[in-house]
């Protein structure tokens, strides 16, 4: 198979397996993509974390640990199938911790109150659930599989988060002080999530077909399906010029790529915080897999 | 800390076939790495069975799959598949001879 015939196939909706032949650049595209994946579930814990012991009751402790487990458990199926495409779970975790690979925007970011967990939860889960679902139909299948997993435990995520901005929503006018004021803060990230308006055609993840829609498409449909949601409840999206015209396309004041470029290069507010933080756990638990594997031999 | 490479390796690599309910097929559902056996029952249990979403799983280590994937028809063999047997036409032909024989 020749590259023009491999891209053919692809873009016809056929899928590849571990095995198959592929193109290099198809191969390099495939990690890029997939490490950065793997990178933001586990990155993505962190925040959350962070409110593990400050939750207000002990269910929503239980719940967020759950969530914790449930994407570190992401991460490591996710670093399987980049170790399969020829990079190693360690290479990951050292480019990682070293600053070189990247991860998603929303993760540099700190949780200032509840109200930012409950924003998070439900709608980085929400941006996040949008852009996997569309990885279901990936040309490389043994990514699409897993994110089936990955999709099914992403959805209590999303009905975690509703449930804790829907209980702040009900409760004193401080608690949807904490809801509005985290929205507002999360707002500009929520809508660099998905990327810059490059068009599907001439983005390389879309034309090997590892994603099957455009960045824009993924956010007019976070638009669509969460903006009423948001409103129904009171509640003030930052941005004037954010309507939904009569052909159905939202319109939106454009996000600030600017600042996009500079948080996933490593700027973020709590970039370094985190990397460290990560780079500690690791040393740390550097004798358990010591162990385990002299179990092993 | 590029020394964690020595001892991070996943070990053995095991495929995971889960089961959804009784009685259906096992379905292919990913790849854990671990030590050995012991270690990916509970990698696999924690992966694919904690929320009770799994009947049962299959651990297969990836070196004991023998995959086969060299089919191809030569002769185009169309006579012992369904798509050999191209009705349509023929009972159309055949329902007008009997109408047009008790007309």
């Amino acid at each position: 198979m020749s590259e023009d015939e491999f891209l053919e196939y692809v873009q016809g909706g056929g899928q590849v397996e571990t095995r198959d032949w592929m193109p290099d650049e198809y191969r390099a595209k495939l990690i890029k993509f997939i490490e950065m994946h793997g990178n933001s579930e586990l990155m993505g814990v962190l925040p959350e974390r962070e409110w593990i012991l400050r939750a207000p009751t002990l269910q929503r402790k239980l719940a967020l640990t759950a969530k914790v487990q449930d994407e570190v458990g992401h991460a490591q199926l996710i670093y399987r199938v980049v170790e399969d495409l020829g990079k190693p779970r360690e290479a990951c975790l050292d480019d990682l911790v070293s600053g070189r690979a990247k991860f998603h925007n929303v993760f540099h970011y700190p949780t200032k109150t509840w109200g930012d967990v409950g924003v998070i939860a439900w709608l980085v889960d929400a941006a996040a659930i949008i852009s996997q679902k569309a990885l279901l139909k990936c040309s490389y299948a043994p990514y699409a599989r897993i994110m089936k997993k990955i999709c099914w435990e992403e959805s209590f995520h999303i009905l975690h988060g509703r449930d804790v901005v829907l209980t702040l929503m009900n409760g004193t006018d401080e608690q949807r002080e904490l809801v509005q004021e985290a929205l507002t803060r999360w707002w500009g990230p929520l809508m660099q999530f998905h990327g810059n308006q490059i068009a599907r055609e001439d983005d390389p993840m879309y034309v090997w077909r590892i994603k099957s829609q455009g960045n824009e498409e993924a956010r007019q449909q976070f638009l669509d399906g969460y903006v009423p949601q948001i409103w129904e409840l009171g509640l003030e999206v930052p941005d004037p010029k954010l309507r939904k015209r009569d052909d159905g396309v939202w319109e939106y004041t454009e996000p600030d790529w600017d600042e996009l470029r500079y948080v996933v290069t490593g700027h973020g507010p709590r970039t370094a915080d985190r990397l460290d933080l990560r780079r500690r756990a690791r040393e740390r638990s550097a004798w358990v897999r010591q162990v385990v594997l002299a179990e092993a031999a | 800390m590029g020394s964690a490479g020595g001892v991070g390796g996943s070990g053995v690599i095991y495929e995971v076939f889960r089961q959804e309910r009784k009685g259906q097929a096992f379905q292919h559902a990913g790849s854990i790495g671990a030590p050995n056996l012991e270690f990916a029952e509970v990698y696999a249990r924690e992966q694919y069975g904690r929320r009770q979403e799994s009947t049962a799983l299959w651990l297969v280590p990836r070196d004991a799959i023998d995959e086969l994937d060299d089919f191809v028809d030569e002769l185009g063999r169309t006579y012992h598949r369904v798509d050999g047997y191209s009705l349509k036409a023929k009972l159309k032909e055949a329902r007008e001879r009997a109408a047009a024989r008790s007309g």
